[in-house]
């Protein structure tokens, strides 16, 4: 299984990027959650800015995982932002009304300045 | 929607998958590039893709149970009007009614079930007969 996440620490806050455009298969999407525990467990930064600046597709399955590292960050005493998300993709998540509890912002310079 | 002469205006196809990634890619790429082919533009192929993604993922992994010897049957129908598809599975069914709502704020940290509400939000209708193994999507392009 290829990699799927590019992560970077930088400043406390770990900002965290898909490799893929699509993010619907099902392996990939286990993929990308067992990156995401890595990323949380190799650092001390309580914060995440996901950036979904390449993103052009994403499935329910993927909102799962998002949900999952959500409700885990939240434990951790910590905070994750959503960034950069392309017009139909937020419609997924006002549909949804997931819009309501994560943290989404239009740029991820707007996620760190909020973490921040 | 061109109608010049000669100038096709619709597009139909029926495809009989294996429970698979590999064959659901082929037949969504399939019709996602008839969409484009017949003039769909987004937001509308990103509405037909996500339903479609949503259906076979579901028909897949709830009704089939990931056992990759079962079926999927995909009948799909575009023309100058709408976008007609049919997914269904070998599983038992399941009932529609039954399915918990994604979007109530009880269940809006459950990591799971928001496919169908998404469907049903992209597409124009959405028909389920009974047992519940077929899903009949109907997506308006005007």
């Amino acid at each position: 299984m290829s990699q799927m996440l590019h992560v970077d620490d930088a400043g406390g806050v770990l900002e965290v990027s898909f490799l893929e455009k699509n993010i619907l298969d099902e392996s990939n999407i286990q993929q990308i959650g067992k990156e995401l525990d890595e990323a949380v467990q190799g650092q001390n930064s309580r914060n995440m800015i996901i950036n979904f600046g390449n993103v052009e597709h994403l499935s329910s399955a993927a909102l799962g995982i998002l949900i999952t590292m959500n409700n885990r960050m939240a434990d951790m005493g910590g905070q994750m932002c959503l960034a950069n998300i392309r017009p139909e993709i937020y419609e997924v998540f006002k549909i949804t009304k997931l819009d309501r509890i994560f943290s989404i912002h239009e740029t991820a310079k707007a996620a760190r300045d909020d973490l921040s | 929607m061109s109608s010049e002469p000669g100038k096709t205006t619709s597009w139909k196809r029926q495809f009989d998958l294996a429970s698979s990634r590999t064959d659901i890619d082929v037949a969504v790429g399939e019709v996602l590039q008839a969409c484009t082919d017949l003039g769909m533009e987004e937001p509308a192929t990103f509405a037909i893709r996500l339903s479609l993604e949503e259906a076979m993922a579901n028909a897949m992994t709830h009704g089939n149970g990931g056992d990759e010897t079962k079926r999927i049957l995909l009948d799909c129908h575009i023309d100058a009007d709408q976008v007609v598809m049919a997914i269904q599975d070998e599983g038992p069914g399941f009932d529609p009614d039954t399915v918990p709502d994604p979007t109530a704020d009880e269940n809006l940290t459950i990591a799971s079930g928001r496919g169908l509400a998404l469907i049903k939000a992209f597409m124009t209708h959405v028909e389920i007969p009974r047992p519940g193994n077929r899903l009949e999507l109907v997506f308006e392009r005007s």
